[in-house]
């Protein structure tokens, strides 16, 4: 394998030119969340369509590697106009299939964080089912 | 048991020139059979021992040999394979407590791991002792295993939970313990030996000093320590240390809490179960002498056994030539990553450092420079290595560490240096 094929040109262009990066003011719905791993960090923020459902404008904010990050990004493209119960809906292997480069167990964690951030957003606001790894997990913290 | 030849002649007593040093660790790599598969199509150099350490066959070997001729379970069979496997395992303690210079090995108890034994103290020492007004002091570079039993048991109990920070260096602050004792009653200060995210060799002699000024006990994790450099319980004067077998050529699943025994005669056990108790009745539990009140249920047989011949192992090379050789590497990596464009080593100078070197690339996260070294064969670890308090303090989130150890080359260093210039293409 080559470097080309494991950091795709597109997944380092994402990288270095996240789209949609910001902050929505007001937004309709909204999480964070990280990879206990390697600490990367998603924020994602998003307001509905007149409808309530569709996805008018989602944006992203965070810190941590190529993968997380690009993924994340290409992420903001995909779901963009859809609905939140289709996006709530959407298997991971979607998103996999845009980012297009084999990933070990590890760095898929990296690649679905995005995923997972904007499901709890969309869970929090909507009802939606959360992703199942988020399940137990929302609010958790020491006693 | 058996240590094949060739593993004692690493660098000992011979002065400089006799034999270059690269030709021992040579010899001695022989031992580890992990280095004989290619990574990727190149040869591994494996810079991640802080994390955990390859075996070398004497270790693979006697316990393949042990589990096929003295198994059986430890302490009350009557027969003769039962005897075979309780000599096994009492002997490996015995190989412990010279191995750290303890008084007796009663107060040498086999854990699961140094977690473990961090969680025994803070249980077992800290529902008992700690509450309103005390203060359980850790400090910001400790290893989640030694920050969050010490968080939870304090919580618990109503005490103050207090963490010595560090400078821009990775050093202690010890200046803070002036305003961390007005905080309440110190009752108790747990600190690493060496810090596994930073390679900090922290002032230890000074904080048991203050400690035991305070009538508080000292909880020393040594597992960035045992491994790589002589440890002796009496001399440190520490009240608890705690290691694990698997970053010390040992096998997963065996750790070691050695303890005073005074503090732990007068302490409730841990876990409960079998072998742990002295008698059981509906009224009444009484508790096994030491160490087995603190060893309930099946041990970790085997892996105690594999331990103490990792220890055989280590003894045999030396623990100061190990400790030689890794801060010879670790100098001459600090050379060689300052001339990486972008780069950034965290931690201390080398008189102060074990043999690890934290370091963040501009523009580059961890993940993806671990990634690319992999890429070469060349194995590190990236994140914030379970010390999040310490990631925090720095302001960053995580970094890339390379560790080394006894079987370390010098041109593995130099592999590392060529893959991080390779990232640097990647991501330019």
């Amino acid at each position: 394998m080559t470097y080309d094929e494991l950091y795709r040109e597109v997944i380092l262009d994402h990288y270095k030119n996240p789209r949609s990066y910001g902050v929505i003011e007001d937004a309709d719905a909204q999480a964070e969340g990280q990879n206990p791993l390697c600490g990367d960090e998603v924020a994602i923020s998003l307001s509905f369509d007149g409808d309530g459902e569709t996805i008018a404008d989602v944006k992203f904010r965070g810190r941590g590697c190529a993968i997380s990050q690009a993924a994340t990004s290409l992420l903001m493209e995909i779901v963009k106009g859809r609905t939140a119960a289709e996006v709530a809906g959407m298997p991971k292997e979607q998103l996999l299939e845009e980012v297009g480069i084999p990933l070990t167990p590890v760095r898929l964690k990296c690649a679905l964080l995005g995923l997972g951030v904007l499901k709890v957003a969309l869970h929090r606001a909507k009802g939606t089912p959360l992703p199942e790894e988020w399940g137990g997990l929302d609010g958790l913290e020491l006693r | 048991m058996v240590t094949r030849s060739g593993s004692g002649e690493y660098d000992r007593g011979l002065p400089g020139a006799a034999r270059s040093a690269s030709r021992d660790v040579r010899t001695l790599r022989a031992d580890f059979l992990a280095f004989e598969h290619p990574m990727h199509g190149k040869p591994l150099a494996y810079l991640d021992s802080a994390a955990s350490s390859q075996k070398p066959r004497q270790v693979l070997d006697a316990m393949r040999e042990f589990y096929e001729s003295s198994y059986a379970n430890v302490h009350r069979g009557v027969y003769e394979l039962a005897n075979r496997a309780t000599d096994g395992y009492e002997g490996a303690r015995e190989k412990v407590r010279a191995f750290i210079n303890a008084e007796s090995t009663r107060e040498v108890i086999f854990t699961r791991n140094a977690t473990e034994a961090l969680n025994l103290v803070a249980y077992a020492w800290g529902l008992d002792n700690l509450g309103s007004g005390d203060v359980a002091v850790v400090t910001e570079l400790e290893h989640h295993s030694n920050f969050v039993p010490w968080q939870f048991i304090a919580k618990r109990t109503g005490a103050e939970f207090a963490a010595i920070p560090f400078d821009a260096k990775g050093e202690l602050e010890l200046e803070a313990l002036a305003e961390i004792e007005k905080r309440g009653r110190v009752k108790v200060v747990a600190a690493n030996l060496i810090s596994n995210s930073l390679g900090t060799a922290n002032p230890i002699p000074e904080l048991v000093a203050w400690a035991h000024e305070r009538d508080a006990i000292m909880v020393v994790d040594a597992s960035q320590a045992a491994p790589h450099r002589p440890l002796d319980v009496r001399a440190l004067d520490c009240d608890f240390l705690a290691f694990t077998g698997h970053k010390m050529c040992g096998p997963s699943g065996i750790g070691v809490l050695w303890g005073r025994r005074e503090i732990l005669e007068r302490m409730s056990p841990f876990n409960l179960g079998g072998e742990m108790i002295r008698s059981v009745s509906l009224e009444r539990t009484t508790w096994n002498e030491l160490p087995h009140k603190f060893e309930a249920g099946t041990p970790p047989i085997a892996e105690a056994y594999g331990l103490g011949v990792a220890i055989d192992y280590l003894t045999a090379i030396g623990l100061e030539a190990v400790e030689r050789h890794e801060r010879e590497l670790t100098g001459y990596a600090l050379v060689r990553l300052a001339e990486v464009p972008g780069l950034t080593v965290v931690g201390p100078p080398l008189e102060r450092r074990g043999g690890i070197v934290s370091f963040t690339i501009d523009g580059v996260h961890p993940h993806d420079v671990a990634q690319v070294l992999d890429w070469e064969g060349v194995a590190v670890r990236a994140g914030h290595h379970c010390t999040e308090p310490a990631m925090r303090r720095l302001g960053i989130s995580a970094t890339t560490r390379a560790s080394f150890y006894l079987y370390t080359l010098r041109e593995e260093i130099d592999r590392l240096v060529e893959g991080l210039h390779q990232v640097r293409q990647v991501f330019a």
